[in-house]
């Protein structure tokens, strides 16, 4: 904890200065309010609006954690699968690379298509978006695994369900927990892009709702709580993280020592 | 009656040939060095007795069976410490145990106290010395069932002092544990100061150069490093080794 004050407090003061640069340049240059308004009217019609627009806010973590775990747990399903059946890897992993190329957001519109406005076509759009990172990073993971703990494995007589639990399976961790911080901020992007398509619903509709009425406050009230629970999910990962990869996360606060 | 047989080894990589008709054979509780030059082949032959590469031709043989192609025959210890990052110490020195079916968790905290670790049972490898890894590294392959011990120069890395006395702590639990062992090493002393037989490698193709009795009585301590025998019989194998190794 004190060592997040230690390391956060720069970045902290810089945006403290980018927010009193903003206030008064709004003030000074007499902007208006559906143009652009300042820090301290957000944050009033924020504080002020909140039992009008909280439900959106809980209507958009649901997806998000829903979609996550979904998307999360694919991505493991499939990585592990690719990893343990080397012609299903051979064959799909260039299309998996390929398929990534795809911006979610043009899919989007037919997935609507297909499956109307109900809760699935969203949960597709952030599954799909988590998915990605994580299979591919987790496979990265289980194939690069350390070449002479390897032979010590095979050695000492591993099995393949040794081998894969004792060593693949936690020598990958840290690269699935990459991929996890990845899309535990991609998924609230996805979250919020699969709720314009169309939705009753959650921050997506909420920042529409905002700017057909020209309500830039309410716009910027949106995007800061994105922000923030994009931050706050990042963290929580970060923190299971740590609770999960003990052998490491002390490792790398001593950097210079010899390994 | 031989205790490990090597029967006409040869192993080549595409054009390159490394191993070139190696024939050596182990008896059971015995210590022999391997002495080769860098990039003989060293650690390609250990890999074919472990099981783990398949030779261009010839055998292996542990108690009457071929183990060729076999893994799981020999305790192995590979070239760096190899230790599990996610496993304490102890977790460590039990895999060999585990992956063969049962853990035997008070010997292991017993042989982790002998080797002066018992505040590190629970340390993650990231906190021990490079000298600590190898006593551990090695405990792991004591404990594992195997009959037959490969360590593939496991003191390389580490300053002459705590080297001589990892190759003293070495010697007294093999005193101790009467198990065979077949030591990798490129160091002529090191070579001397441990083993009953040294088998001399020769460089590409490596073949067998010479084989050597080593009669110093044991127990063995440090003095024997500085004695005259010792420095007639490591100057011996010095120009033997020279002999054969081309200046590059
Ligand atoms: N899988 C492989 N494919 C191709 N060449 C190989 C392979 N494994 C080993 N070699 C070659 O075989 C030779 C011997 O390698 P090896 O690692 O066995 O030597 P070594 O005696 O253990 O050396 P060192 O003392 O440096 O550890 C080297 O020239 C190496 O390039
Ligand atoms: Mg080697």
């Amino acid at each position: 904890m004190l060592n997040l004050i230690r390391q956060g407090w720069r970045p902290l003061a810089v945006l403290i200065l980018l927010f009193i640069i903003w206030e008064l340049s709004v003030v000074v240059f007499d902007v208006p309010k559906w143009f652009l308004p300042a820090p301290s009217d957000i944050f009033t019609v924020g504080i002020n609006e909140w039992t009008e627009y909280n439900q959106h806010v809980f209507a958009t973590i649901e997806l998000i954690i829903i979609g996550f775990i979904v998307g999360s747990l694919s991505g493991i399903l499939v990585a592990t699968l690719l990893h343990l059946i080397p012609v299903l890897r051979q064959s799909m992993y260039p299309l998996i690379i390929l398929s990534q190329n795809i911006p979610i957001i043009v899919l989007a519109p037919l997935l609507v298509g297909w499956f109307g406005f109900g809760m699935l076509p969203k949960l597709i759009v952030i599954t799909l978006v988590c998915f990605f990172p994580i299979a591919i990073s987790l496979l990265g993971g289980l194939q690069q695994t350390d070449r002479d703990l390897r032979h010590y494995m095979l050695m000492a007589g591993a099995t393949k369900r040794q081998m894969f639990w004792k060593l693949e399976w936690p020598s990958a961790l840290p690269s699935l927990f990459s991929g996890l911080k990845i899309s535990a901020t991609y998924s609230v992007m996805g979250a919020v892009i699969s709720e314009w398509l169309g939705a009753n619903k959650g921050l997506g509709v909420y920042m529409t709702l905002a700017s057909s009425s020209f309500r830039a406050d309410r716009v910027f009230v949106a995007i800061f709580i994105i922000v923030f629970i994009s931050l706050l999910f990042f963290m929580l990962i970060v923190w299971l993280e740590k609770r999960v990869i003990r052998w490491q996360a002390s490792e790398k606060r001593n950097t210079n020592g010899s390994s | 009656m031989a205790h490990l047989d090597v029967k006409n080894i040869s192993q080549s990589f595409g054009e390159q040939e490394v191993l070139e008709e190696i024939n050596f054979s182990i008896d059971q509780g015995e210590f022999v060095s391997i002495l080769g030059p860098s990039g003989s082949g060293k650690s390609t032959l250990f890999r074919i007795i472990g099981g783990i590469e398949t030779p261009t031709s010839g055998d292996i043989v542990l108690n009457n069976e071929s183990i060729k192609n076999q893994p799981g025959s020999v305790s192995y210890t590979p070239q760096s410490p190899s230790l599990f990052p996610w496993r304490s110490v102890l977790d460590n020195v039990l895999l060999g145990q585990e992956i063969q079916g049962k853990r035997d968790r008070d010997t292991a905290l017993q042989m982790i106290d002998r080797a002066g670790l018992s505040d590190y049972a629970d340390a993650y490898p990231y906190e021990l010395s490079g000298g600590m890894k190898q006593r551990v590294s090695f405990i792991r392959s004591v404990l594992s069932p195997q009959p037959l011990i490969l360590l593939d120069e496991p003191f390389s890395a580490l300053d002459e002092f705590t080297r001589t006395d990892m190759q003293q702590w070495l010697l007294s639990m093999w005193e101790e544990h009467k198990r065979s062992i077949v030591f990798v090493t490129h160091n002529i002393e090191e070579a001397l100061f441990l083993s009953d037989r040294i088998i001399i490698l020769s460089n590409s193709p490596a073949n067998i150069q010479r084989e050597m009795s080593v009669s110093f009585e044991r127990p063995r301590n440090e003095d024997l490093l500085l004695s005259h025998d010792f420095l007639e019989f490591k100057k011996e194998i010095y120009k033997e080794m020279r002999a054969s190794h081309l200046p590059s």
